[in-house]
């Protein structure tokens, strides 16, 4: 503000200096009126000080100050207002400038722009004004000009709205609603564990640790004994290819022109290298496994008894047995079980009985008589397994060349024995107790039970007499057949006829008898001792024999009555069979011979041949067909025999 | 005599029974050799505190296997836990020292 005035006073003080100087030449021109100064009047300094301070502004003011609870002093505005002009200017290059500019072009005493630059145009000098200032006015107005049309234009510019009348609109759009989600993944997967750490329980393990060495290397070598034994197998079925394609598929298309005679086809042979000098004794199929059968080596030879040897075989391998068990004494017989198909009861020469148990490890059987559990004091001839007994015990008996009959029972650990007969030459035992000395022993040499009649079982014996025997009569014979003139063999039940039964023996015969007639049914000359006979398990007419001359008889009843349907050398003339069995399910039997040997054969389609089906009429089968088909044979047969009498 | 007898019977016993004995375990034989050969070297290092075998055996398997496993190291304790399968390992050492090492977070 002082400076305005000072500028003020500047101002009035050049406008009469301007006159001085430009009438400087013509002299002073002085005002009228003008105070005459003397010489040092004028040449007296006033001195005139101007203050910030206004001293009309009052000093002692106090105001109570709440904040401090106290009067306090307060500072009083000094300024005065001595001179105050409100501006009309605007900035040509702002916006509302522009604004103006344009609204107004044509108007110039609108803007004070415009006004500013009429003195320009009119070229007036204001040496007030600086050149630029005069400059930049004039590029203004140039730029006017030519706008001017264009101004004209921005006229029609749509009205700049009321700032002060409008409204506000607000829109947002739906927010997508939110949802949580969580999941979990599946724990890992934790056990419990527990165990009680005790000096003693480390110290156990560490001698249990310590003698576990032998067993770890034993652990190895069964692992390697399973992939061994699936390559051998391998091997095995590579090599007998051709067999085993046989055994399964080949059917004798020469059977055909040779009806009803068949022939016996060679398949695997079994041998095993350490039993070499002993003869088969016993054959047996197992019931579950139809590949599998036990063998039983020792030796027929009263003179050259030695060890003895059970085998277990199975077809899938002939090279070697699935398992050996060395005996030390020859094993005369054998039977496995039907049910628990893993016990296998063995008779021995020298009278003792062992079962073995295939799924147990070692060589030594589960369990074994002794002389004091009483065993037999001759060769045990055969044994079978019975039905379990009440206390579900499994049970089997023996006959021995002792002239007993025992019933063993397998009771936890030990055998348990039950005399059921005593066998006599003379008749019945009764007579025997009276005077035992005298009475000599029959030796029993085979026995068969009869399937349905639990109690009825047949014994044959050396003197070539057969006995019809009860379990619950120990005393008595039911009947005894005059059968043959030498040992008996063998006495098997028919599979399927309740009545009828085989007896083979070394006087070259083969008996088929009812057992309610005392006379044979049917006899067979085989021309040979007959070491064993055996009925098939698909017909109640078909049996197979063997004999000593190294032949195999196979007949069928219903076909011919008279003679074998197959005669068959299947050894060389020196080797004496020993045994034969069919097998339960497949088409062939195994024989056994006096070298060790175990020849499987199969039975040609001749042999094992059903009654041809009549046209139109359905083929019946099971076993009644069976048993009628013998019983049909057997009324042929009784009516003249009875006739005869 | 006897006595000497003994003697030798006894050391020939802490010979015979100073290997590790793994009694239970569930590891892969990678992860068990290694925490055997841990289990060894703190029993030996730390013969005479368990405590601090214990701790080794810990801290070094939180370490490579990830943590929260749990060591018991003792001459005579009974323990029923529960571990994530495939992470317990059970061993004797020493004739008379049980280490149970497993883990559970």
């Amino acid at each position: 503000m002082l400076a305005q005035m000072s500028t003020v006073q500047k101002l009035s003080g050049m406008k009469p200096g301007d006159g001085l100087i430009e009438s400087h030449g013509k002299g002073l021109i002085k005002p009228a009126g003008q105070v005459e100064l003397s010489e040092t009047a004028l040449q007296e300094e006033i001195t005139r000080i101007l203050t910030t301070n206004n001293p009309h502004a009052p000093q002692n003011i106090v105001r109570y100050s709440f904040k401090d609870r106290s009067y306090k002093t307060c500072i009083v505005d000094q300024m005065a207002v001595l001179f105050e002009m409100e501006g009309s200017l605007v900035h040509e290059d702002s916006d509302e400038g522009r604004r103006l500019r344009a609204r107004g072009g044509l108007c110039e005493e609108a803007a004070t722009v415009d006004t500013e630059t009429e003195p320009d145009e009119e070229k007036t000098e204001t040496p007030a004004t600086p050149a630029e200032d005069g400059g930049e006015v004039e590029e203004v107005g140039e730029e006017d000009r030519p706008d001017s049309v264009a101004s004209k234009i921005d006229r029609k510019e749509p009205k700049q709205t009321n700032q002060f009348n409008f409204s506000e609109r607000a829109s947002q759009t739906l927010n997508n609603p939110q949802r949580d989600r969580s999941c979990q993944t599946e724990p890992p997967p934790r056990c419990t564990f527990s165990a009680t750490a005790s000096q003693w329980e480390i110290y156990d393990a560490y001698v249990e640790e310590l003698q576990q060495p032998e067993k770890s290397q034993s652990d190895d070598a069964t692992k390697l004994k399973k992939a061994a034994k699936i390559l051998e197998r391998m091997v095995h079925q590579n090599i007998f290819d051709d067999i085993a394609q046989d055994f399964k598929y080949f059917e004798d298309p020469s059977d055909e022109f040779r009806d009803p005679e068949g022939t016996l086809l060679p398949l695997w042979k079994f041998h095993y290298d350490k039993a070499k000098r002993l003869s088969v004794t016993a054959l047996c199929w197992n019931n579950k496994y139809q590949d599998l059968f036990a063998v039983g080596m020792g030796s027929y030879d009263f003179r050259k008894q030695g060890h003895g040897m059970l085998l277990i075989y199975t077809l899938k391998n002939s090279w070697f047995p699935e398992h050996v068990y060395p005996t030390t004494s020859g094993a005369m017989c054998l039977d496995i079980h039907k049910e628990c198909s893993y016990l296998v009861a063995v008779g021995f020469h020298n009278g003792c009985v062992a079962v073995y148990n295939l799924k147990q490890e070692g060589t030594e059987p589960v369990f074994k008589s002794t002389a004091k559990t009483g065993e037999h004091t001759d060769p045990v001839w055969q044994v079978r397994w019975q039905k379990d007994d009440m206390d579900n015990n499994h049970n089997f008996y023996s006959v021995s060349a002792d002239g007993r009959v025992v019933s063993w029972t397998l009771v936890k650990t030990e055998l348990v024995f039950t005399d059921i007969i005593r066998l006599s030459m003379n008749g019945t035992i009764s007579e025997g107790l009276e005077h035992a000395p005298q009475s000599s022993i029959a030796c029993g040499t085979a026995f068969d039970f009869h399937q349905q009649i639990d109690y009825l079982f047949l014994v044959g014996t050396e003197d070539g007499k057969i006995h019809k025997c009860s379990k619950t009569y120990s005393s008595q014979f039911l009947e005894t057949f005059d059968a043959h003139n030498m040992a008996v063999h063998a006495v098997k039940w028919n599979h399927f006829h309740p009545k009828v039964f085989i007896s083979c023996s070394s006087d070259y015969t083969v008996k088929i008898w009812d057992h309610t007639i005392n006379t044979p049914m049917f006899t067979f000359d085989l021309s040979a001792a007959v070491a064993d006979v055996s009925w098939s398990p698909y017909s109640s007419t078909v049996f197979a024999a063997v004999t000593t001359d190294g032949r195999v008889h196979v007949f069928d009843l219903s076909v011919n009555k008279y003679e074998a349907i197959c005669q068959q050398a299947v050894v060389s003339k020196k080797t004496q069979l020993t045994h034969v069995e069919f097998n339960p399910i497949y088409p062939i039997i195994i024989v056994g011979d006096n070298r060790g040997y175990v020849n499987s054969l199969k039975l040609s389609p001749n042999l094992r041949k059903k009654p041809k089906a009549k046209k139109g009429q359905e083929l019946p089968e099971g076993p009644e067909v069976e048993v009628a088909k013998m019983e049909k044979l057997l009324s042929l047969l009784r009516e003249p025999e009875q006739s005869t009498f | 005599m006897a006595g000497t007898g003994e003697g030798k019977k006894e050391e020939d016993y802490k010979r015979l029974h100073s290997f590790p004995l793994i009694r239970h375990t569930d590891m892969p034989e990678e992860m068990r050799v290694e925490t055997m050969e841990l289990c060894v070297t703190a029993c030996e290092k730390f013969a005479t505190n368990n405590e601090s075998a214990a701790k080794m055996i810990k801290e070094s398997m939180d370490k490579k296997f990830g943590s929260s496993w749990h060591v018991v190291i003792g001459e005579g304790f009974g323990f029923e836990v529960t571990h994530e399968v495939k992470n317990l390992l059970y061993m004797f050492f020493g004739g008379s020292l049980a280490v149970c090492v497993w883990k559970c977070s």
